[in-house]
């Protein structure tokens, strides 16, 4: 295995500006790696000819004035990727081939990078597992048979076992923190509407938001100054300055506030967390930093919320697909209503019917003013929690998730306890707000556990910071056994 | 709540998703333990609340209704399931 794989996304950039690499070298560096994903199964797609050459492209020709020179990079199979297959990890997209580049993938290539693969995840990225995939689950690079966490899980597993030199995902309920918690790599949810929507795979328009999963803090800031900014074609797109996210980035956190929430400290919660967390607010401390304890009182009704408002929002985006202009389309039926019928009864799975069920029966007639309009209110109430803490604190510490990665199929039969994983990354979707997720310790298992870092709106420099002040002290080690190469 | 089979299958009707008897039982009580646990809403009095209907400060933004594309209706019908020429097809809508 090349040791070219193992460096950070930053050291790469270096290598390539100061001509000490070539970008072929280093994509058949990754590609040779990708040959051993077969047990991982994180690659939906591989574009193995076109990368190499672009690569070549790219070495004829070097610009070496912008982030990301001749770096390949594999994304999430939910950002639309022109003239290449774009499933969403679903049955219902499988031969599906956009005419159109996402804004956040045309970004990431406009910064010299080029596209390595489409990477699984959960269908529509619905999940916490990467077990709904219509491609198969994933398994996380710790260890066999064990889930990367999800929906980004095969971003996090290609990530965490040096497939590609970083990634982006989508998190709308935690998608991009929980996998990273998992894999002991770095995952950011921007602010909604720092990053542009367009050209995504829609799951629930108000809370997805895309962003950046990587091996170190740098790397993240790196990869959000790249992909972040205002886009016309999405109107929730928040018109600003782009920020130098990387070349900002500073450890000095002397006097900043940070909030601990009381109400993370849920029930069960095991030692190891317990002590992740206590370990996190010592090391902001010893940076200078002041601990604080705060209130967020509406946190336990964040995931009720969610799993309204969520369902409400896939039901309503998830009705475009019918069997006709695109997609797959069942030949049973005899009539046309048969035929959607059919279609999206053969081409969805078992969990996203689930949650257009769920969200069909919020919105239907008779239940709007119970669910729907309830879960908005109390989503206000949320979002007034943290605008109130915002107030008195710069950010927030909380652990990522409340358990490590658990095993293929522990889960699955049981709803509520799949849910119960994103309790902690939830309230900041509903709320707008950015959140970063460190890795930060292992369990007993040796299993990586992450620390989250909640922020203001349109404060990820902020984040970042913290984030590296933190990082830098935990000096967070990992050594993967590349089981799935044997 | 419960939600029964015949909720099911309405709500399933209006999805536009078919069920068979199976999944149904399954959905059926799936949803009921989901309703369960999303109910726990109803402790709070929301009265006097708001609805949060935007989390942006701003407005959404309208733009210009003009042409930026277009002429791609080859690469349009290229990913369609079943067409004729310059049309979709679909199963027979009018007797």
């Amino acid at each position: 295995m090349s040791e070219l794989t193992k460096k950070s996304l930053s050291e790469l950039a270096n290598l390539i500006k100061k001509k000490e690499i070539k970008s072929e070298e280093l994509t058949k560096s990754f590609i040779e790696n990708i040959k051993k994903d077969k047990k991982l199964n994180s690659f939906i797609t591989q574009c193995d000819e076109t990368a190499l050459k672009n690569a070549k492209n790219f070495d004829k020709k070097p610009n070496f004035d912008c982030l990301l020179p001749g770096i390949p990079i594999a994304v999430k199979d939910l950002f639309c990727t022109s003239g290449i297959k774009t499933t969403a990890g679903s049955k219902m997209l499988e031969n599906f081939t956009p005419n159109y580049e996402s804004t956040i993938t045309k970004n990431l290539w406009s910064e010299g990078a080029f596209l390595l693969g489409k990477l699984n995840c959960d269908e529509y990225a619905m999940g916490s597992s990467n077990e709904t995939s219509y491609f198969g689950n994933v398994m996380n690079p710790v260890a066999d048979n064990t889930v990367p966490g999800g929906s980004s899980g095969g971003s996090a597993s290609a990530l965490a076992a040096e497939l590609t030199p970083a990634t982006i995902g989508t998190d709308t309920g935690g998608s991009i923190r929980q996998p990273a918690s998992f894999t002991g790599t770095v995952g950011l949810k921007p602010t909604y509407g720092l990053c542009s929507r367009w050209g995504i795979v829609a799951f629930a328009s108000s809370l997805d938001q895309a962003g950046p999963m990587t091996k170190t803090v740098k790397d993240c800031a790196l990869m959000l100054e790249a992909i972040s900014g205002f886009d016309e074609k999405d109107s929730t797109s928040i018109k600003k300055e782009k920020e130098n996210y990387s070349k900002n980035l500073t450890k000095n956190i002397k006097g900043l506030k940070i909030g601990i929430p009381k109400e993370y400290r849920v029930e069960g919660m095991s030692k190891e967390i317990d002590k992740l967390w206590e370990n996190g607010k010592k090391i902001l401390k010893d940076s200078g930093a002041q601990i604080m304890d705060i209130s967020l009182p509406n946190t336990k009704y964040a995931l009720p919320t969610y799993y309204i408002v969520a369902p409400a929002e896939a039901s309503s985006n998830l009705a475009r697909y019918d069997g006709v202009k695109y997609g797959f389309r069942s030949v049973k039926g005899n009539n046309l209503i048969e035929m959607y019928e059919n279609t999206r009864s053969e081409g969805f799975g078992d969990e996203v019917k689930r949650r257009i069920l769920i969200g069909t029966y919020v919105l239907s007639s008779g239940y709007y003013d119970a669910y729907y309009l309830k879960a908005q209110k109390v989503r206000k109430l949320i979002k007034n929690d943290f605008d109130q803490v915002f107030q008195k604190v710069d950010a927030i510490l909380t652990p990522s998730t409340p358990t490590s990665a658990f095993k293929i199929g522990e889960k699955k039969d049981d709803p509520i306890s799949m849910y119960l994983n994103d309790i902690f990354t939830v309230p900041v979707n509903l709320a707008g707000i950015p959140a970063i997720s460190i890795p930060a310790g292992h369990d007993n298992n040796k299993f990586p556990l992450g620390l989250q870092l909640i922020g203001k709106p349109l404060n990820e420099q902020k984040l970042l910071n913290i984030a590296l002040a933190v990082e830098e002290k935990i000096n967070f080690k990992q050594v993967l056994k590349r089981w799935w190469e044997k | 709540m419960s939600i029964d089979k015949d909720k099911i299958k309405h709500i399933s009707k209006l999805a536009r998703i078919s069920l068979d008897a199976k999944k149904t039982d399954i959905l059926a009580k799936d949803l009921s333990s989901i309703f369960k646990f999303i109910e726990q809403l109803n402790e709070l009095n929301t009265d006097n609340i708001e609805p949060l209907s935007s989390i942006l400060n701003e407005p959404l933004r309208s733009r210009k209704d003009v042409v930026n594309d277009g002429k791609i209706r080859e690469k349009i019908l290229k990913n369609s399931p079943q067409k004729n020429e310059e049309f979709f097809v679909v199963p027979k809508v009018i007797e």
